[in-house]
């Protein structure tokens, strides 16, 4: 396979992938760009245990990044596959929410990283969404895609109980749990507006069957965080206009260095196997 | 007691199937009981090693002193009485 491009055309010359493909990728990049972050906790982890429940949430998420994937691919049509997808992508082309992106253990350009309750908080906001998600997409028109959620559903529903349950014992914790994990949220807050933000591809989705229009999400979603918050005596953030454009290829300063690291093998030895 | 910066360890059963019994297959620490079941469920069922957890708090488990192994066990060796082994069973029902 040659290096970088399709058929001679550079990438600034692509043409936009069309809705379809658009809207799988949304969950396929969010999925896998919150795995490579919650990688980074390997051997790193605060707790022994947990370092390996935070690998398998990153390997459930892997999993459903590669199905999703593979599966973009095959709606494209142009012959890519899951890991042409994954590694030979620029930023400008990932989908994922921004939130997924931003820092987690180690720091990232200007921003600190290596806060647990960023992660805690991250965990219970986007396996919230991703299990509305996934509940609407078991009805999607596209067999796979239904298939592909039948079985995440499953992993998400874990995942949302795995991280309700750190974020109750910080929340309701010391006052220094409380207190990190109040900034945590308030951190992690206004990149949610996206999650349920309408456009076009959106709305083109939810027209064909491919799946829900992620603006209908809102409602479960709020309802399953809503109690969590609550019980963890953490006070829910206002609501601000700022919408981040991550899931419209816009990205933060941060994705990038999270791509090169993820990228660099497979493009210093292209097609390379092991 | 002597208080610890160490959460409670917790003993882990896994039972492979149903019909089986629950085995012992390792230990972790966990701040309560349902923390020690899901952290149960990632560390000892990677494998698909079973299909139902129980956790213990080993402080509840009141286990025989190895010193006492002698006194404990060795009379039942001369009690062989006690297994199944002399029963002869008629034809009619020799299928057990």
């Amino acid at each position: 396979m040659s290096a970088g491009s399709e058929s001679g055309v550079a990438a600034s010359q692509r043409p936009p992938v069309a809705p379809a493909v658009h809207y799988v990728l949304r969950y396929a990049d969010t999925c896998l760009v919150h795995a490579q972050r919650l990688g980074e906790w390997c051997g790193h982890a605060p707790v022994l245990e947990e370092d390996i429940a935070l690998a398998n949430l990153a390997l459930d998420l892997l999993g459903q990044a590669r199905s999703l994937l593979t599966r973009a691919g095959e709606i494209e049509g142009h012959g890519r596959d899951e890991n042409r997808l994954a590694y030979w992508r620029d930023e400008h082309e990932f989908f994922n929410l921004t939130l997924a992106e931003l820092p987690l253990r180690r720091p990232s350009g200007q921003a600190a990283g290596g806060d647990f309750a960023d992660t805690v908080v991250r965990n219970l906001l986007l396996s919230c969404w991703l299990h509305e998600a996934w509940r609407g997409l078991q009805s999607s028109c596209d067999d796979d895609l239904a298939a592909i959620a039948a079985k995440a559903v499953k992993e998400s529903r874990y995942h949302r109980e795995h991280a309700a349950g750190w974020v109750v014992r910080l929340g309701d914790g010391s006052d220094e749990s409380h207190r990190r994990m109040a900034a945590a949220l308030d951190r992690a807050w206004p990149y949610t507006a996206e999650m349920f933000a309408r456009d076009t591809v959106e709305a083109v989705a939810e027209a064909g069957g491919l799946g829900p229009a992620r603006d209908t999400l809102r409602t479960a979603w709020l309802a399953a965080v809503r109690p969590v918050l609550a019980e963890a005596t953490l006070a829910m953030p206002e609501e601000t206009p700022f919408v981040s454009t991550g899931s419209a290829g816009v990205h933060s300063e941060h994705l990038g260095y999270l791509l090169a690291e993820m990228q660099v093998l497979q493009r210093r030895h292209p097609g390379g196997r092991w | 007691m002597t208080m610890s910066d160490e959460w409670p360890l917790w003993e882990v059963f896994v039972r492979p199937k149903a019909g089986l019994d629950h085995r012992h297959c390792g230990s972790l620490h966990a701040a309560d009981a349902k923390m020690a079941l899901e952290l149960a469920r990632e560390v000892y069922t990677r494998r698909q090693e079973g299909v139902s957890l129980w956790v213990v708090r080993s402080s509840d488990i009141t286990a025989s002193d190895p010193g006492d192994k002698d006194m404990y066990f060795d009379p039942m060796a001369d009690k062989v009485y006690r297994h199944p082994t002399f029963y002869q069973l008629p034809d009619a029902v020799d299928h057990m």
